[in-house]
C-alpha cells in the first residue's frame, strides 16, 4: 500500500525527521489560507497523487506571492497529471500540499529498500539527488552508497559513518544531522513495517540542516493488519476501480492491453498463461488469479470484471484443481454463465482432480460459446484462434 | 531415494486443530505421511486425527522425535512459530500459510539459519516425495514416482510441471514448492546440488517468475555444480513493469527481475529453457532420451 507525500510527511514528522513545514488542501481557498498560515514568502504548490515524476509533469510549482499560490493552486487542482510512471491516462489531482520553500544548499538521494538478497532493510544514498535513481545506477553506480542494516542489531554509528563518508559530507555537525536522520528513518521503516521509503531529494541547507523535500513511502499490505492508523491512509481514488472491486472477492486482477480474458488459478500458472497466449500469436487482456477456492461466485465476479473490458473477445478459463476438485468448479463456471450474461467465446481447461467427470459436466450442460480444451497448450490454441475469428 | 523427505520422515503439525491444518494433515495422513503429533497452544494433552497434542513444539519434540514441521498457523502467527520450531531443534520447518508480514519473516528466517534449521515457503505447497511423504496442500494423486526433481514459486505450476511430466510416462522423485515471497527459505540455490547429489533423480524442473534474482543466482550455480539436465520456464514474460502480479514478490521493479534477463541467464548456463509452460512435459523427454 502506497500513500501521499503530505502522509508520508505527516508520518516523519512523527519521528523527528525533519521537512518543510506544509498543509494539504483540496480547494483553491484552502490553498491560500495554508499559504498564509505557513508564512512564506516562498512556497510550494504539490500535486498529491500516487506516481513519481510530478514535477516534471507540472504538478510542483513554486509561487512567490499568495496571488501566485491561488493561480497554480486553481491550475493544478482539477488537473489530469501525466507522468511516466501515471501511464498516458494520467492521473486526476484532487489533492495539494501548499509548502514552505526551503533554502537548498544542494540535494542527495536517500533511500530504505528491502534487500531480497541479503534479506535485510538496505539504505541506499546518492549524491545525485533529484535524478531518477535507476538512471543514476545505470550510468554512475559508482555513485550509489549501500549500506546494509541487519535487524538483528538494529542502525549503528558506524552505518551512519558509511553514509556520512559515503556521500562526502566532512562538517562534522552536518555528520551529525545526517547520521541522525538516517538512524530516525530506519526506525520508522522498521516501526511501520514500511516496506520502502525513499527521499528524492533529500536537501541540505544553507545551515547544514537536512530536510526531507519529498517522502515516498510503501507498506507491506501483510502487516496493515497491525497498523491501523497507516491503513487508514489508504485513498482508494488512487486505486485501478477493477483491481479495487476483485480484490474485495479475494480475486487478484491486473489489467493488461489484449484481447484474450483470462481466468486462472494460482498466480504462477495465471502468468505462464499470459505467456502461452502471447507464445502462440494472442495477446492476453489481463491478469486473474481466482485464487484456491474457485467456486461460482468468484467465477461469475471473475467473468464480470472481465467483460468490463471491451476489448476482451475470447475467455480463457484455465484451471488445475488440486484439492478443489474440478467437476465442482465445472458447476461453478456454468452457474457463473447464468449469473453473468457471458457473450464471447469461453475456453475452458480443466484439469487435475476429477477432471474426465468435469469435462462430461460441461459438455452436457450445452452452453452456447463454450469450447472445451484437453490442456494448457490446447486451450491457448483454442483462446487465439477464438479471438481471431470474433 | 529423494530429498528432504521420505516415509520415515516424522511429521508434527504446528496449527494441530485449526480448519485449515486439520483438513491437510488428515490428508497428508491418507498419503502415509508419518504425521506424529500436533501443537495447539492449550490444548496438550488431548488427541487429534489419532495423534497427540502438545502445547508446545519442544514438547511434541521431546516425545515423539519428530524432525520437519508443517505450519499451518494463522499470517501473524507464523514467526513466533517458525522460532518456535528453530529452538525446539526441528530440522526442517515447512510453511503454508499465506500473507505474514515481511519483517516477522526476516527475523524468524535469520534465526532459523542461526540454529541450522532449513525452512521452506511461506506461502508455498510445501513439499512431496512421491508415494512416499506428503507435507502441504498439494493434490498428492498427481506425483507419480520417478526420476525428475521439480522445484517451483508457483504452487499450481508445480501440479501443472508434475502432470506434464508424469503424463510423459517419467514421474517425480521430490517436488518443493519455494513459494514467491520477498524472503523465502529453501530456494533453487539449496535445491539444485541436493537433486544433483540424489543418485535417483535424472533432471531437474525448475519453474521460476518474475521479481528478485534467485533465478539468476541458480544460473551461475548451475553452470559451475550441475551436471544433470535442467528444464526451466519463468512465468511473467508478458507482466507489466511495477505491478505485483498476485505473489508479493512477482514484481518487475525498473530493469530488474525481468522474466527475459533470467531466461538468458539460464540457457547460457545450459538449461533447457521453454517458453510456456504447456511445454514442460515435453521438454523434460527430449533432455531424458538424450
Amino acid at each position: 500500500m502506497n500513500v501521499h507525500e503530505y502522509q508520508a510527511k505527516q508520518i516523519f514528522a512523527e519521528y523527528g525527521v525533519p521537512t518543510p513545514k506544509g498543509i494539504m488542501v483540496e480547494s483553491v481557498d484552502a490553498a491560500v489560507e495554508a499559504a498564509k498560515e505557513l508564512g512564506g514568502p516562498i512556497w510550494v504548490v504539490k500535486a498529491q497523487i500516487h506516481a513519481g515524476g510530478r514535477g516534471l509533469g507540472g504538478g510542483v510549482k513554486l509561487a512567490k506571492s499568495l496571488e501566485e499560490v491561488r493561480e497554480l493552486a486553481d491550475e493544478i487542482l482539477g488537473m489530469t497529471l501525466v507522468t511516466h510512471q501515471t501511464g498516458p491516462e494520467g492521473k486526476l489531482v484532487q489533492k495539494l500540499y501548499i509548502e514552505d520553500g526551503a533554502d537548498i544548499k544542494d540535494e542527495f538521494y536517500l533511500s530504505v529498500v528491502l534487500d531480497r538478497k541479503l534479506e535485510m532493510p538496505l539504505i541506499m544514498a546518492s549524491t545525485e539527488g533529484g535524478m531518477n535513481i535507476e538512471d543514476v545506477a545505470e550510468e554512475t553506480p559508482e555513485k550509489i552508497i549501500t549500506v546494509p542494516v541487519d535487524p538483528t542489531i538494529g542502525f549503528q554509528a558506524f552505518h551512519g559513518r558509511e553514509l556520512a563518508f559515503g556521500l562526502g559530507i566532512t562538517d562534522k555537525a552536518e555528520q551529525k544531522n545526517i547520521i541522525t536522520f538516517a538512524q530516525k528513518l530506519y526506525k520508522l521503516y522498521m516501526d511501520k513495517d514500511a516496506e520502502m521509503i525513499e527521499i528524492n531529494p533529500l536537501v541540505r541547507t544553507g545551515s547544514g540542516e537536512f530536510l526531507a523535500l519529498d517522502g515516498k513511502m510503501g507498506f507491506d499490505n501483510s502487516a496493515l493488519y497491525r497498523q491501523p492508523e497507516i491503513a487508514a491512509m489508504r485513498d482508494l481514488s488512487e486505486e485501478d476501480p477493477d483491481e479495487l472491486e476483485a480484490s474485495k472477492y479475494g480475486l487478484s486482477y491486473v489489467a493488461l492491453d489484449g484481447e484474450i480474458g483470462c481466468m486462472v488459478n494460482g498466480a504462477g500458472l495465471a502468468m505462464g498463461t499470459m505467456d502461452t497466449i502471447n507464445y502462440m500469436g494472442g495477446t492476453p487482456a489481463n491478469f486473474l488469479d481466482v485464487g484456491g477456492s474457485a467456486n461460482a461466485e468468484t467465477v461469475a465476479k471473475g467473468f464480470e470484471i472481465i467483460l468490463k473490458n471491451p476489448k476482451v473477445k475470447a475467455i480463457f478459463v484455465n484451471i488445475f484443481g488440486g484439492i478443489v476438485r474440478c467437476d465442482r468448479i465445472a458447476n461453478g463456471i456454468i452457474e457463473a454463465t447464468k449469473i453473468t450474461d457471458v457473450n464471447v467465446p469461453v475456453i475452458v481447461r480443466l484439469d487435475g482432480t476429477n477432471a474426465p467427470e468435469a469435462a462430461e459436466i460441461l459438455k452436457n450442460a450445452n452452453i452456447a460459446n463454450l469450447i472445451v480444451a484437453s490442456d494448457l497448450g490446447d486451450g491457448a490454441a483454442k483462446a487465439v484462434e477464438a479471438a481471431k475469428n470474433a | 531415494m529423494s530429498i528432504l523427505v521420505n516415509k520415515d520422515t516424522k511429521v508434527i503439525v504446528q496449527g494441530f486443530t485449526g480448519k485449515e491444518g486439520t483438513f491437510h494433515a488428515s490428508q497428508c495422513i491418507d498419503y502415509g505421511t508419518n504425521i506424529v503429533g500436533g501443537v495447539t497452544p492449550n490444548k496438550g494433552g488431548q488427541e487429534h486425527l489419532g495423534q497427540p497434542v502438545f502445547n508446545t513444539v519442544a514438547e511434541a519434540v521431546k516425545t515423539t522425535g519428530a524432525t520437519v514441521s508443517m505450519i499451518f498457523v494463522p499470517p501473524a502467527f507464523v514467526g513466533d512459530a517458525v522460532m518456535e520450531a528453530a529452538e525446539a531443534g526441528i530440522e526442517l520447518a515447512v510453511i503454508i500459510t499465506e500473507g505474514a508480514p515481511v519483517k516477522d519473516m526476516q527475523a524468524a528466517k535469520a534465526y532459523a539459519v542461526k540454529h541450522g534449521m532449513k525452512t521452506i515457503g511461506p506461502n508455498c505447497p510445501g513439499v512431496i516425495t512421491a508415494e512416499e511423504c506428503k507435507i502441504g496442500i498439494m493434490p498428492g494423486m498427481i506425483f507419480k514416482k520417478g526420476n525428475v526433481g521439480l522445484i517451483s514459486k508457483s504452487g499450481t505450476l508445480t501440479y501443472e510441471g508434475a502432470n506434464q511430466v508424469c503424463n510423459e510416462g517419467y514421474g517425480i522423485t521430490t517436488a518443493v514448492g519455494i513459494g514467491g515471497d520477498p524472503i523465502i527459505g529453501l530456494s533453487y540455490k539449496q535445491l539444485l546440488p541436493m537433486f544433483e547429489a540424489d543418485p535417483d533423480t535424472e533432471a531437474i524442473v525448475m519453474i521460476g517468475e518474475i521479481g528478485g534474482d534467485l533465478e539468476i543466482q541458480a544460473a551461475k550455480l548451475i553452470k559451475e555444480q550441475i551436471t544433470k539436465p535442467v528444464v526451466a520456464f519463468i512465468a511473467g514474460q508478458t507482466a507489466p513493469k511495477g505491478k505485483t502480479m498476485g505473489h508479493a514478490g512477482a514484481i518487475v521493479s525498473g530493469s530488474a527481475g525481468t522474466a527475459k534477463e533470467k531466461m538468458e541467464a539460464l540457457e547460457a548456463a545450459g538449461v533447457k529453457v521453454v517458453v510456456s509452460p504447456a511445454d514442460i512435459g515435453k521438454a523434460v523427454k527430449e533432455v531424458l532420451s538424450k
